[in-house]
């Protein structure tokens, strides 16, 4: 019937990284970086220093979305997923190119933007509609059903402030859940909330999309909400499309791209004004560095670090997933106990068993946080993958399905209460 | 065949492309988002009587103990002429606009820091951000008006026909202190140091408006600079309004443009580096 609702043509936005010499966020670096400007162009011109980075958070990107299409964008962290989103927004400028839409946009980043904690959550209804772009008859007109999706009634005249952070957040998505724009588009909000409440979410936002006329856009690391809720799926790598079709199939191959990358022996750059970084990272299984190893292989992951100023107490922390974004496990040295060196080092390796975590057969990524005590200085999200082969773990040619990403070692034990068969076995089963 | 492109009826088309230079106000954007001005102003209002214990009360007590207290040291010790009126009603009637106008900047200056997510989670008009805080400054006025005639009570005033220009006057104060406010707000974004600026700003600002003196009292020559400050001539027109002193129609004239001219300045500043704040905050 009609053309499009979205046309996006030639979209980049440039980003201009500073160094941590020339960042000016005060008005006094500003004023000090425009007295010393003479003399860093003289520098750049003499190719001494490079003071600023250019960095295409967004390059060229085109596409045509048609009223009514489900599109799920996709691809790993830093890719420029968010950044798009921002600039269809209009909450970011673009560098150059131009976005077209056609009808009424509501975008939502974040759930419950503009919340106020002192408010109640009826006043808040009223204030986040209105934020996100309601009228005032239509949050009239959907008032109940926001109340009962939310689930919230017995508490609709308290303060938010006393909510439970399930609460919040759901009171926030039924708000959001009850716009009735032409164009949503939606950031990953899903990811918060208990998984009842997360079904709930996905429901409505199937039956908002099954509706036809509305144009959807939705980023998300949860391959399996953008199988189950998109036709079409838009990848993008390095801030551009990599590939752009049926959302099966960009699925799969964005998939098999993640697991063909895989690497448990990275390098790292420095971050540009960190003072202290990862300088390499490895993960080895039994012993041995490999990207793939059996079901049960004793893990142990090693960090070389490197710092500005000498440290007594690195803090690193880690969170493995599964190549579909289902995050399975996190440990950080900043809660656990942990040793501390005697002296202050500027080069130093942090290594951390992880014994022989239950892993079912598959890809997993893991994410790595390095700082001090106050706060993190390097953050290498989804920095390395590797992969579980299968293994015949207790030697009886049993292999569990892959119901959920990790098995649990556990102790049968049975008893009976009948005397003559009164008898009580147990057995453990571990993986060494 | 019909063909019914999107451009055809009534859908609305939206064109984002890169924008350079001043760029100017989206009045129908404004008009048709003004709701949301309605309840980012009563946010302002509830949040600010919600959770005080005199919750009211303070609108009453903080303009009344200034005023007591600039009575005591201004008017009684120092001895500062006050035009014939009791010190008292003077300097309250100058505190009225002054109060608005100071409240007003530091509200409105620190809005968008305070509201970041405002900025980088949603769109919405941001030009809104600042100007709420007029709202919830206004409703301190308007309280602020009653304590003042019960003092006029007090002293067995009376109010004149002058009354009537005190609309225009609170709204060249609104003018311009939105004028700074939105200028303000827009700097601290940027650049995070310019939020103690503030209160300096507005302190150093008082002693250079007539708040604790009357504007007789500068030297005639002088007076029209005097007025260049928005507030020279809105003080002393508030107080020919209230207490039926003579109008001085040259200071309210110069003080009323510069009141514009702060306004325009304010709006362009804001809509000229709008673009980039959700990169900077």
């Amino acid at each position: 019937m009609t053309t499009s609702a979205i046309k996006v043509e030639g979209i980049g936005k440039l980003y201009r990284l500073e160094h941590a010499a020339t960042r000016s966020t005060t008005f006094r670096d500003a004023l000090t970086r425009m007295a010393s400007a003479p003399l860093r162009r003289f520098q750049r011109l003499s190719g001494s220093e490079a003071t600023l980075e250019d960095f295409w958070a967004l390059k060229d990107v085109s596409f045509d979305v048609k009223p009514g299409e489900v599109v799920g964008i996709i691809g790993r962290n830093g890719a420029g997923k968010s950044t798009l989103l921002k600039v269809l927004s209009r909450i970011v400028e673009p560098t150059c190119g131009q976005a077209t839409m056609w009808g009424r946009v509501a975008s939502l980043l974040e759930v419950g933007t503009g919340f106020h904690p002192e408010l109640t959550g009826r006043e808040n209804i009223y204030l986040n509609g209105s934020i996100l772009g309601m009228r005032k008859r239509e949050i009239d007109a959907q008032f109940d059903a926001i109340v009962d999706f939310s689930e919230i009634e017995r508490f609709l005249d308290t303060p938010v402030k006393r909510y439970s952070s399930g609460m919040y957040v759901r009171l926030a998505f039924a708000v959001a859940a009850h716009l009735h724009p032409e164009i949503l588009i939606v950031d990953e909000v899903l990811a918060v909330g208990d998984a009842e409440f997360q079904k709930k979410c996905l429901g409505k936002m199937k039956q908002v999309s099954a509706g036809g006329d509305r144009t959807v856009l939705f980023v998300s690391h949860n391959m399996a909400a953008v199988r189950g809720l998109c036709a079409r799926g838009i990848w993008l790598k390095d801030g551009q499309v990599a590939m752009d079709g049926p959302a099966e199939g960009v699925v799969q191959s964005y998939l098999q791209a993640t697991a063909d990358a895989a690497s448990t022996r990275v390098e790292f750059r420095r971050p540009s004004g960190s003072a202290l970084w990862i300088k390499k990272a490895e993960i080895a299984f039994d012993g041995t560095s490999s990207v793939a190893a059996p079901m049960g292989s004793e893990i142990v992951l090693s960090v070389d670090f490197e710092s500005e100023i000498p440290i007594k107490h690195p803090r690193l922390g880690f969170v493995v997933q599964t190549l579909e974004g289902e995050k399975l496990f996190q440990s950080n040295n900043r809660y656990q106990p942990s040793p501390q060196f005697e002296l202050p080092v500027s080069t130093g390796t942090i290594t951390c068993s992880l014994g022989a975590p239950p892993f079912m057969p598959g890809m997993y990524v893991v994410s790595l946080w390095l700082g001090d005590t106050a706060a993190d200085h390097h953050v290498a999200l989804e920095a390395m993958v590797f992969e579980i082969t299968e293994k015949d773990l207790w030697g009886n040619g049993q292999i569990p399905p892959r119901v959920t990403p990790m098995w649990w070692p556990t102790t049968f034990s049975f008893s009976a209460l009948d005397s003559n068969l009164l008898r009580t076995t147990s057995d453990t089963y571990k993986s060494s | 065949m019909i063909s019914a492109t999107p451009h055809d009826h009534e859908v609305r088309r939206l064109v984002i492309r890169p924008r350079s230079g001043w760029i100017a106000i989206d009045w129908r954007e404004l008009w048709e988002s003004r709701e949301l001005l309605y309840f980012l102003v009563l946010r302002d209002v509830k949040v600010r009587y919600k959770q005080t214990v005199l919750g009211v009360a303070w609108a009453v007590l903080q303009p009344l103990f200034t005023m007591l207290i600039f009575t005591l040291i201004f008017g009684r010790f120092a001895k500062i002429p006050s035009d014939g009126v009791p010190y008292a009603l003077f300097v309250f009637a100058g505190l009225l606009p002054w109060t608005f106008f100071s409240n007003n900047i530091s509200q409105a200056s620190m809005s968008l820091m305070n509201q970041q997510t405002l900025l980088t989670k949603i769109y919405l008009p941001r030009l809104f951000i600042p100007s709420s805080s007029i709202g919830s400054g206004l409703i301190d006025l308007l309280v602020s008006f009653g304590v003042f005639a019960m003092l006029m009570i007090y002293y067995r005033v009376g109010l004149g026909p002058g009354v009537l220009v005190v609309p225009f006057l609170v709204l060249m104060t609104a003018a311009a202190s939105l004028g700074i406010g939105l200028w303000l707000a827009a700097l601290i974004v940027t650049y995070r140091d310019f939020r103690y600026v503030v209160p300096f700003l507005v302190q150093s600002w008082m002693y250079l408006s007539p708040v604790i003196y009357p504007v007789s009292m500068v030297p005639a020559k002088w007076q029209p600079l005097l007025a260049i400050n928005p507030m020279a001539g809105i003080i002393d027109g508030f107080r020919s309004a209230l207490l039926g002193l003579p109008w001085n129609y040259t200071t309210i004239g110069i003080s009323s443009v510069s009141s514009i001219l702060l306004l325009a300045f304010g709006l362009g500043y804001f809509r000229k580096t709008e673009r980039s704040f959700a990169d900077v905050a």
